[in-house]
């Protein structure tokens, strides 16, 4: 199974020309995608914030791993049950601190990751420590990857846009209102950190692919800041925003190789000013579309009368969402 | 045996209360946690480092550049960060996101500024013990404990006596009330930030003295944090007790049970707590505005 997916993505890098190093930076950037996805929907739709994501990356990967390497459960059902038993424990912990207010819940969440940190790090005999579990099996080839991020883009897409993603909203819009017109706050908030953590430790499962070899020390608060900090700059409430934002994160250090020293740095200076001078980050609540590029070039050439012709566009594209 | 962890505990604690006080007064006033705080303290050491290995500035003139140094950095962070975020209307989550990134960035800056290598104070320590009903207790333990008391008992005392005091305990209680009876808001949080940022500084020089000084020291305000919530968010004596229990509570599971384990526990502790009393020890109640 592993076999069938390297050789056909041998099979299409050799085709397309995509060298292994570029490979690696796309397993990457999906990896990060996934992971963003599911901070998106929990930050950006329902305005929870969790420090705990990383802790759920762990979790998926480290129950991947073992089912991968000694159970030897094929590796799909492997992930498929790493990222499920993710969102089973955010089931359970959210069943709990979900009825805290929002500080509180974040609070929770921290000490939750850094618990899950402390323990994978403790239980040496099932997780290898902090010397790290080796031997996982090299399943998160780029066309395995690629696929997993179209795939859950597709389907954050469709959960945001259904009955259960407009719940989301009115949640973050505003709680009381929400209750007031028979949302069940408590239980979409969970349905929203549970999908989370799934996506969380989905992406978890393809990191352990990739690297063949996993610390807990790589899922500390300081991964969890980063998936946040990705998601704001990606913008609050937009999905593609948050694709853009992971992308953007994953692979300008690459391409500034020189500057890797400095490379956090940047980075921290970015989060403050983006937070400063355009809070909503760089998508804000909009969706990236090409219509709306397209109506952009379009006012470009004619300048200044068409202006309400592309608000009324926009209208209509509001109205169909 | 006992007496001693406890003793060390209560120092450790101590530490973390500086810091925690911080947290706790800036929470009261912005509804935030500066998640930057662990750095203050860190910019105050290696102020203190600068002067006294490079400039060769004797210990009191090094130490007081390095508090001064902390609450600066503190005050620049509020005056041109966090203020003009609270202008722009935002939720109060985008400044704990800001405060995220001005960590990340001190943080880095120190990296590449003075290298990952510990560095400590030139000065003679006073690593003699005292000998006590069978127990041996750090010099420098008893004199982190007393300098720490000293300055938490002022700070409580300024919290609720001084003008000082009052004007901030009403812009916790309702800022915009507070503003229409001529309190100076903004001037009112700059000089809290200045005085946490203050406090942050001894707490970093003590804590380079007892450990070394190395660019993430600042994790440590993770535990002060911690140890806020323990307290109750916004309560300064709540911040203090929250601080020596926990100090305590490292010591000893880390002496009796596993140091490995410590992190753990202390972890454990706060989701426990959190979720037996939501409000923490100190604090007041939370309930929902509509």
């Amino acid at each position: 199974m592993i076999e069938l997916f390297n050789s056909a993505n041998d099979a299409v890098c050799g085709f397309l020309g995509i060298n292994s190093y570029l490979q690696g930076v796309i397993v990457m950037v999906c990896i990060n995608v996934i992971a963003v996805l599911g901070m998106s929907v929990l930050t950006g739709f329902t305005r929870l914030f969790s420090f705990g994501n990383a802790g759920f990356m762990s979790i998926g990967a480290y129950t991947t791993a073992i089912l991968a390497v000694q159970f030897k459960v094929n590796f799909l059902l492997a992930i498929i049950i790493g990222a499920l038993f993710a969102g089973l424990v955010a089931y359970l912990l959210g069943s709990i601190t979900l009825r805290l207010n929002g500080d509180y819940f974040l609070i929770t969440c921290l000490g939750f990751g850094e618990c899950v940190r402390v323990l994978f790090n403790y239980t040496k005999n099932l997780t290898g420590g902090s010397a790290g579990y080796p031997g996982i099996p090299p399943y998160s080839s780029m066309l395995f990857s690629v696929i997993c991020a179209v795939i859950a883009f597709f389907v954050a897409w469709r959960f945001i846009h259904s009955k259960y993603g407009r719940n989301l909203t009115s949640i973050r819009e505003n709680a009381m209102a929400a209750e007031a017109v028979g949302v069940n706050a408590y239980r979409t908030k969970r349905m929203s950190f549970t999908f989370s953590a799934i996506y969380a430790g989905w992406a978890g499962a393809l990191y352990g692919g990739y690297l063949m070899y996993i610390v807990p020390s790589s899922f500390n608060l300081a991964k969890s800041c980063e998936l946040i900090t990705t998601t704001v700059i990606g913008g609050l409430g937009s999905l593609t925003g948050s694709v853009l934002g992971a992308i953007i994160v994953t692979v300008l250090p690459e391409v500034f190789r020189a500057l890797a020293n400095y490379r956090m740095l940047l980075y921290g200076i970015a989060v403050v000013m983006i937070i400063m001078f355009k809070p909503s980050g760089l998508y804000g609540y909009k969706e990236f579309s090409i219509k709306r590029i397209i109506a952009f070039f379009r006012n470009l050439g004619k300048k200044k009368a068409p202006q309400p012709v592309a608000a009324s566009e926009q209208g209509e594209e509001a109205e169909k969402k | 045996m006992f007496l001693q962890q406890f003793v060390t505990g209560i120092s450790v604690g101590g530490i973390y209360a500086l810091l925690a006080t911080g947290y706790s007064l800036i929470y009261s006033l912005l509804d935030f946690s500066n998640w930057a705080h662990g750095e203050f303290a860190m910019v105050g050491a290696y102020v203190a480092i600068v002067f006294s290995t490079m400039l060769n500035v004797p210990f009191v003139p090094a130490a007081l550049a390095g508090i001064i140094g902390g609450a600066a950095i503190s005050f620049l962070c509020e005056r041109f960060a966090y203020r003009r975020i609270r202008k722009n209307g935002s939720p109060n989550m985008f400044l704990m996101i800001a405060a995220m990134g001005l960590s990340t960035v001190f943080q880095q800056a120190a990296n590449l500024i003075f290298s990952g290598q510990y560095r400590s104070y030139p000065f003679k320590l006073p690593i003699s013990t005292v000998h006590v009903a069978n127990a041996y207790i750090g010099v420098l333990d008893l004199l982190s404990l007393v300098i720490t008391a000293v300055i938490l008992i002022g700070l409580v005392y300024m919290i609720n006596k001084t003008q000082f005091g009052l004007n901030v305990r009403a812009i916790a209680c309702n800022a915009p009330a507070a503003k229409v009876l001529g309190v100076k808001v903004d001037k009112s949080i700059a000089s809290v930030f200045l005085l946490a940022g203050g406090l942050a500084g001894v707490a970093g020089i003590l804590y380079g003295m007892k450990y070394n000084v190395f660019p993430t020291m600042g994790n440590v305000g993770l535990k002060a944090f911690i140890s806020s919530v323990i307290g109750g968010l916004g309560s300064v004596p709540g911040a203090i007790v929250g601080a020596l229990l926990l100090g305590v509570l490292e010591t000893l599971v880390s002496g009796y049970i596993s140091s490995s384990l410590r992190d753990f526990f202390s972890f454990a502790l706060l989701i426990v707590l959190l979720l037996v009393k939501p409000s923490g020890l100190f604090g007041v109640e939370v309930q929902d505005k509509a």
